[in-house]
């Protein structure tokens, strides 16, 4: 009964250096060499200031910029420090209040627009850190951030379609745009 | 729904078994003690390992030995989990400052990470430091996913071998499962994970400045840190402006990498590949998802390399890919459809080539409808229970589909090892019931199926419904139960019902609505946990004992062949047949009731 104790006592510690450390310590430094940028939260700069990072969205509400989706990290949208999604049930009456709102948002910021909203642009992403909008979410503002910017509707397009990432290999994922990077791009565009 | 979609789930198939077919070989050979060629790169580090722990991997071990190694290699690394949780406050790799975890949400951590589990009770970036995720957790994540390889191996051998008593030797099928197995597919995956943006650093959290600051509503305080009511006695707020984002971090990429292919699927951060640092691209996703189904998929061949006839593996994995390509369709077209609630609000749910369209609230655009629901079907057919999309959120049906491959026992792929013997003590279960039809003596492998056998298989197929059902019935009796649930009606139900499926088959995934970090929900999980886990290990492991034991029998015409397309069909009707009877009843007053009333009351 207890002579396989100390055994195992020793396997567990022998396999906690081997997997618990030396793995990670090599993981990281392979990482650290071949991606330096990518396995440290690939973050971007703005005149020499960390303003982002590439992967992790950013709440915007001003009509000058592209909006990302809904997030229900608490307390704030788009907290980094404590990822969430809403978790509210297919049935729950608080998700389609809150979509309703948010529609209305859209509608008020916009009132000139009466197409229906992108289904993404008004539910809350799993994670509450989603950088990305469908395509169909980021036409949907443009006309929008062109008249707040006072830009025409053509270059904030172009910017857009910069910005556009398709499937992977076309065939993985979804076509879509990270609003982050397309709205620095909109601030170093002009006013 | 649309081609693209489709072709995803086509493509992630013929990978899949496309690549099990070599690695089934490859994995065949490590544990006949040969791979020569790895032996060569690996053998150094193996025999450091078995002189550190004082063992002779050759020397051959009863069933009873093998369990009792087993378990106390087990407990020992529960143990340790146990304690750099509650002492990480005072070790080093620190740089956040947490504190020890309480007891309670220290032990369900413990018990899942040991039962291979790796339901999440706490949210990993506030909660755990590098050195808790790497030299607790992970190394959970190695063991507990060598630990389910080492008895679906020793109950093979069992099969195999006649009229002795040694079933193998534990260390050598545990350090040969994680020095020629797990640890270079891990490796190789995180490099990969880290090329994409999954991050691997020891560097501190980090913050951004917002490029525009964020303003919400937040609870007043006062100067005490209590909350302020206004003149009608509702909680005052007041406008908040904060204009940095933590950029959280850490060794993440060689966690992910592991917990995916070792079926444990307990995330670095609290919304586990959902997250853009867990997950970030298209690619990424796909390179996680085939690493659920890849050593579960490859282990049928690896049965059928060493039973000596490869078709017995090929019918079991041609058992499993049916009913996973089944589900998957129906889930993914459930949740193409989208949310009838939302029909009225003006909303473009309708796929195109711009527009994901369909139930997109839980999900994330980068993978969209197919990559999530793809996912969600996986991580529950394979017990490994990550996640890259709300399953909470999913509408009731696609709810219903995650929950029932839980409690099929996760046969259908199942965790690694674990689903391969659950899937086998169905199999002698099924050629049982068939004998019975024909009225001969059943056998399986040309090895006799009586009493013993029988008793074994049952507890096995039995333990996990208990667990669930009892479980769930206890905590809607129970106030501490009912408290925790997040949605009204029959979701909520569902919260509970999902939880006790997910822990008492050792999958972890959640409906992540239910806050089950209290003491009820962490310790009654906690425990079933661990009887979903060792009461299968031991009985499976007295069958290989059984089996090791008895004469050969020479197939006869009264044998039932097991490699072929009726027996496929006998073993799918009996996992089926007993999932479906068992559960049915629950899941209609939570998912089904749920579906009825939102497509029922427009």
């Amino acid at each position: 009964m207890v002579s396989h104790f100390f055994p195992a006592l020793r396997m567990l510690i022998a396999l906690t250096v081997l997997t618990g450390l030396v793995y990670p310590l090599v993981t990281t430094g392979i990482a650290r060499v071949a991606f330096p940028s990518a396995s440290s939260g690939s973050l971007v700069e703005r005149d020499g200031k960390v303003v982002a990072s590439a992967l992790l969205g950013q709440s915007f509400s001003s009509p000058r910029y592209f909006w990302s989706r809904p997030s229900a990290t608490l307390p704030q949208p788009y907290n980094g420090a404590a990822s969430s999604g809403s978790n509210l049930g297919a049935r729950n009456p608080a998700l389609a209040e809150a979509v309703a709102a948010r529609v209305a948002a859209l509608r008020t910021a916009d009132p000139g627009n009466t197409a229906p909203v992108p289904v993404d642009l008004v539910t809350a992403s799993a994670s509450g850190l989603d950088p990305h909008v469908s395509v169909a979410a980021a036409q949907y503002q443009v006309a929008r951030v062109a008249r707040a910017r006072g830009l025409s509707t053509s270059v904030v397009e172009a910017l857009l379609a910069t910005h556009t990432e398709g499937r992977t290999f076309g065939v993985l994922g979804e076509p879509r745009v990270n609003v982050v990077q397309l709205n620095l791009a909109l601030d170093r565009a002009g006013p | 729904m649309n081609a693209a979609g489709w072709m995803q789930m086509a493509v992630y198939v013929a990978v899949l078994l496309l690549l099990a077919k070599p690695l089934g070989a490859y994995m065949g050979a490590v544990y006949e003690g040969r791979a020569t060629r790895a032996q060569r790169v690996a053998g150094g580090i193996e025999r450091v390992l078995y002189r550190a722990a004082g063992v002779d991997p050759g020397r051959g071990m009863t069933w009873v030995e093998y369990a009792l190694a087993l378990l106390w290699f087990n407990l020992l690394g529960a143990l340790a989990v146990y304690g750099m949780q509650r002492l990480q406050g005072m070790l080093p790799l620190n740089p956040q400052d947490f504190a020890g975890v309480s007891p309670d949400s220290a032990f369900n951590t413990a018990a899942s990470f040991a039962s291979n589990t790796n339901w999440q009770g706490y949210g990993g970036e506030s909660t755990m430091s590098y050195l808790t995720q790497m030299a607790a957790l992970g190394v959970q994540n190695f063991a507990s996913a060598a630990t389910g390889m080492a008895v679906l191996v020793a109950l093979i051998r069992g099969l195999t071998r006649r009229q002795v008593d040694d079933i193998g030797n534990v260390w050598f099928d545990l350090v040969r499962s994680i020095v020629y197995i797990l640890l270079p597919l891990s490796l190789l995956l995180a490099v990969a994970l880290a090329s994409q943006g999954v991050v691997q650093t020891f560097d501190r959290y980090t913050a951004v400045a917002l490029i525009e600051p964020t303003t919400y509503d937040a609870l007043a305080k006062d100067a005490a840190g209590a909350p302020v009511v206004d003149a009608q006695g509702k909680p005052a707020t007041e406008r908040v402006t904060v204009a940095e984002q933590v950029v959280p971090l850490g060794p993440a990429a060689s966690q992910i990498a592991i917990k995916q292919l070792g079926t444990n699927g307990g995330g670095f951060f609290n919304v586990n590949s959902a997250h853009p640092f867990e997950n970030p691209t298209p690619l990424s996703n796909f390179l996680e998802l085939l690493a659920i189904l890849l050593i579960p998929a490859g282990l049928c061949y690896t049965f059928g390399r060493m039973v000596g006839d490869m078709r017995q593996g090929r019918a079991l994995l041609a058992a499993m890919t049916v009913v996973f390509v089944a589900l998957a369709s129906v889930t993914y077209w459930l949740e193409g459809a989208g949310n009838p609630s939302l029909a009225q609000a003006g909303i473009d749910a309708i796929a195109t080539a711009v527009n994901p369209g369909g139930n997109m609230e839980g999900k994330e655009v980068r993978f969209g409808i197919a990559a999530s629901t793809l996912w969600a079907v996986a991580t529950t057919a394979a017990s490994n229970g990550s996640v890259n999309a709300m399953h909470d959120s999913l509408v009731p049906l696609a709810g219903l589909v995650p929950m029932w491959l839980m409690q099929l026992g996760e046969v259908i792929f199942g965790g690694v090892g674990s689903g391969l013997y659950g899937m086998l003590v169905f199999a002698i279960l099924a050629v049982f019931i068939a004998g019975l039809m024909v009225g001969r003596t059943p056998e399986y492998l040309g090895k006799k199926i009586g009493a013993f056998e029988i008793k074994m298989a049952s507890v096995v197929i039995l333990v996990p419904p208990f667990l669930v059902l009892g479980g769930t019935a206890l905590a809607v009796m129970l106030e501490a139960g009912r408290a925790a649930v997040a949605n009204p009606g029959g979701q909520g139900f569902a919260e509970i019902l999902y939880a006790f499926s997910s822990a008492a088959n050792n999958n972890g995934s959640a409906f992540g609505g239910l806050s089950a970090n209290n003491e009820f929900y962490n310790t009654t999980l906690g425990v079933a946990m661990l009887f979903a886990r060792y009461w299968l290990i031991v009985p499976v492991l007295a069958l290989a004992g059984a089996f090791a034991a008895a004469k050969h029998v020479p197939a006869s015409e009264g044998t039932l062949p097991t490699h072929t397309p009726l027996f496929v069909v006998v073993l799918l009707g009996t996992v089926l047949t007993v999932g479906a009877l068992t559960f049915v009843p629950a899941l209609a007053l939570g998912p089904v009731v749920e579906h009825l009333l939102l497509h029922g009351t427009r």
